[in-house]
């Protein structure tokens, strides 16, 4: 912009971002267990210094990084003043390692329904249906359970209704090419509708039985023994660990195969993609399908294994928090796990802070908060998938 | 005069297809748990009071209890009230070419605003007071739609999801304000407000219990406004330019990125009356668990959509969905209300599915007749392409 030539930074911006981001952490870990500092001072200093660097950072290059070390300072100090004011042994309880274990449990739906909606959206389907499919999934997740007495039955069930439901979204989508924001709205509704039909049809008031089969824990005879560390993973639901096993599976066939090539060809540019002999429609049908049974896997998880029943509208949202993921994770299957473990650790305690009873209404809507500022600051238009979103002409004009 | 009525005529052509085939799916549905879909539809129109008029009849000769129907009439209209301005707030934005899934968020920052208004500043006169009341609920939902705009005009950012965003931190927020700890809390144990003053609340205009309120007047204007703006102004003239084709709109000297803001905030403003009307006109109080992201939003799409984007068709559509609500909730028998809601959730969900399915049959039909390199401008009132 200007004539004058600025001085260069002595060191690089995104290392003074990445330091914005530790000194913030520090500044956090200042007041909880061990040290419990019981004064703000020294966290609120470290946390305006990594405030300081973030804004630097952002100013000479490094936007990302920088945007994120303002983040993190602004959340790091938010979250040690509050934890300043609260009592030590309150500290103890909350920071243990229960809360990591509830984390992943909080963290494990977002991640199924976000990396579902990876699929989608890779393939240039957005897919805001996602909290109708996951919905669907946790009906006939203990629907089927409850049927055959048997939980695999109950997976398998959501897994059919998921991808019954990601079809009627391709079907509209992709081949009569409806707006995708419709389409998914319809589903939403759809599926608040049907399944509470269902539920008060087939269980009536008493609710889904109590003695469903539940989705298993797994066990890990080592690991279990180890202090913390086993607390935490040692005895996971088994979907835990398959929404975990997700992630790097959906790296790997997004990223590493020849299909995946084609999915991200047809969500960048499709007609480029039918230019080289790619058929745009299936392999959207297949993304948008396979979203619907990764959200419904999902909502199996919520029903059969975290609350081990079916209540009306029991999805609260969720699909739409994965869809945040999603974009906080900017259409990357690694970023949206941390994302999801972000909302899950939110989530997680607030939880715990109101069975302390401390209100955390602010802090559950703190995440939202920050996917806006990420959303602002530095994912913008620029990251989506190209062709996100927009309905394709198959051999059109 | 014969041309606006076939006009119109060929306008509710497809809604009405789509409206007859969702109940026919419904009926359907209802015939799969063994009842008779015609007497549990007619017992639907009874509940929400439909026969009324027909107590006028000489003789009466339909037999219409006209206390009942009245109230259960009072009741059908008291539903549509918000659900006309949560299909405005859609359809206003969609003529823009913006999707406002916000109208949650914006509807409950309205709520909270007239609430504080009317209980803060209870010492005004009534009048003066409802005034400003219904003007804070108006500003509270523009702003909170006007945020959204500003992040994509200015940022890019997509407007469905910043307005998903917003919706929870608006839910959180009220959940924490009118919370255990929140500064907004009653003085008994609950999580509830206290009641408005009542002379800051809604004069009654029909009906004893809970009657129709002077919201109707609000929610009638505002379609009345919304109509105007497109007719009449300029500046609905460029939100429609915006929403046709936002490059051309530019190139032809139009500031879109100003246009976008205005256009989320008109929309956030209908949102925001709908529950500056619903707290000061229905609930008088605000309870922290009344705070839920998905409902009278997503409401709103339907009936924008069902409405075709249009301020008439918005109070049609809102008609029929205040109806499907209120009538469902005086069901009883075989088919009781508590299987009548979520059927009628259903209907909505198929009407918006088969509302898309038409934007579809309209497109191909348009692709076969004229199949130019040009592309025509859409009718009014039909969705804008993708934003």
């Amino acid at each position: 912009m200007t004539s004058v030539a600025l001085p260069r930074p002595m060191s690089s911006p995104k290392a003074v971002a990445w330091a914005g981001i530790v000194v913030a952490l520090v500044g956090l870990w200042l007041a909880l267990p061990p040290w419990t500092v019981r004064t703000p001072v020294p966290s609120l200093v470290l946390c305006l210094g990594a405030l300081g660097c973030g804004i630097h950072a952002a100013r000479s290059g490094a936007r990302q990084e920088g945007w994120w070390a303002i983040l993190a300072a602004v959340l790091a100090g938010l979250l040690a003043f509050q934890a300043t004011q609260a009592q030590v042994g309150t500290l103890d309880d909350i920071i243990s390692a229960g809360l990591f274990a509830a984390t992943l449990r909080w963290a494990t739906p977002l991640t199924f329904g976000a990396i579902g909606g990876l699929f989608s959206e890779r393939t240039g389907v957005v897919n805001i249906g996602l909290e109708g499919a996951m919905l669907f999934g946790a009906f006939f997740a203990v629907w089927g359970a409850a049927e055959t007495g048997n939980w695999f039955v109950g997976v398998l069930a959501a897994l059919a209704i998921g991808a019954l439901v990601g079809l009627l979204h391709a079907v509209f989508c992709v081949h009569l090419r409806a707006d995708q924001i419709v389409v998914g709205t319809a589903v939403n509704l759809l599926a608040l509708g049907v399944t509470s039909f269902l539920l008060r049809k087939i269980y009536g008031f008493s609710g889904t039985p109590a003695d469903l089969d539940q989705i298993p824990n797994v066990s890990i005879p080592l690991i279990r023994d180890i202090p913390f560390v086993g607390d935490v993973i040692g005895d996971m639901n088994l979907l835990i660990w398959v929404g975990l096993a997700t992630v790097p599976l959906a790296w790997l066939i997004i990223f590493r195969t020849p299909l995946g090539l084609r999915m991200r060809a047809v969500g960048e540019n499709p007609r480029a993609a039918e230019t080289v002999g790619i058929g745009v429609y299936l392999i959207r049908d297949l993304g948008v399908v396979v979203s619907g049974m990764l959200a419904a896997l999902g909502g199996a998880y919520l029903s059969l294994a975290f609350t081990g029943s079916f209540n009306e509208g029991m999805t609260a949202g969720r699909g739409f928090i994965a869809l945040a993921v999603l974009i906080l994770g900017k259409w990357r299957p690694f970023p949206i796990l941390a994302s999801a473990l972000l909302f899950g650790f939110a989530s997680a305690l607030a939880d715990r802070l109101s069975s302390v009873g401390i209100s955390a209404d602010l802090l559950k809507g703190l995440p939202y908060i920050v996917t806006l500022i990420a959303l602002v600051g530095f994912i913008g238009r620029s990251t989506a998938p190209a062709a996100d979103g927009k309905p394709y002409v198959r051999g059109g004009a | 005069m014969r041309a606006a009525i076939a006009r119109a005529a060929r306008a509710a052509r497809f809604p009405a297809i789509a409206v007859v085939l969702a109940f026919v799916v419904g009926g359907l549905v209802v015939l799969l748990t063994g009842n008779n879909p015609f007497s549990v539809y007619k017992q639907l129109i009874l509940g929400a009071g439909l026969d009324y008029p027909f107590h006028w009849l000489p003789g009466n000769p339909l037999g219409v209890d006209p206390d009942i129907a009245k109230f259960n009439l009072v009741a059908t209209i008291v539903a549509t009230t918000p659900l006309i301005l949560a299909g405005l707030c859609v359809a206003f934005a969609f003529r823009a070419g913006l999707f406002n899934i916000g109208g949650t968020g914006q509807f409950w920052v309205g709520g909270v605003t007239a609430f504080v208004i009317a209980d803060r500043l209870s010492g005004l006169p009534g009048p003066l007071l409802i005034l400003l009341a219904i003007a804070g609920a108006a500003l509270g939902g523009a702003v909170w739609g006007a945020i959204p705009g500003y992040f994509k005009a200015a940022r890019g950012a997509h407007e469905v999801i910043s307005t998903i965003m917003l919706n929870w931190v608006a839910v959180y927020l009220g959940q924490y304000l009118f919370g255990l700890d929140g500064p907004l809390k009653g003085p008994t144990e609950n999580p509830i407000s206290v009641d408005i003053p009542d002379r800051a609340k809604l004069p009654g205009i029909w009906g004893d219990v809970q009657p129709v309120h002077a919201g109707i007047f609000v929610a009638l204007g505002a379609a009345v406004a919304f109509s105007l703006i497109f007719r009449r102004t300029a500046f609905g003239y460029d939100v429609r330019a915006v929403g046709f084709n936002p490059e051309a709109a530019r190139a032809g000297g139009v500031r879109v990125g100003r246009i976008i803001v205005l256009a989320m905030a008109v929309s956030g403003l209908f949102a925001g009356l709908a529950g500056g009307g619903e707290v000061l006109g229905v609930n008088y109080h605000i309870a922290s668990n009344e705070f839920a992201p998905l409902q009278i939003g997503f409401v709103g799409i339907a009936v924008a959509l069902l409405g075709r984007n249009t301020a008439i068709g918005c109070v049609l559509a809102a008609f029929l969905f205040g109806a499907l609500q209120s009538g469902s909730n005086q069901l009883q028998g075989a088919f009781a209300s508590d299987l009548a809601v979520p059927l009628s959730q259903t209907v909505q969900g198929v009407i918006v599915l088969l509302v898309s399915a038409e934007l579809i049959g309209r497109k191909l039909t348009t692709r076969r007749v004229a199949r130019r390199p040009a592309e025509r401008l859409p009718d009014e009132g039909q969705a804008p392409a993708a934003p």
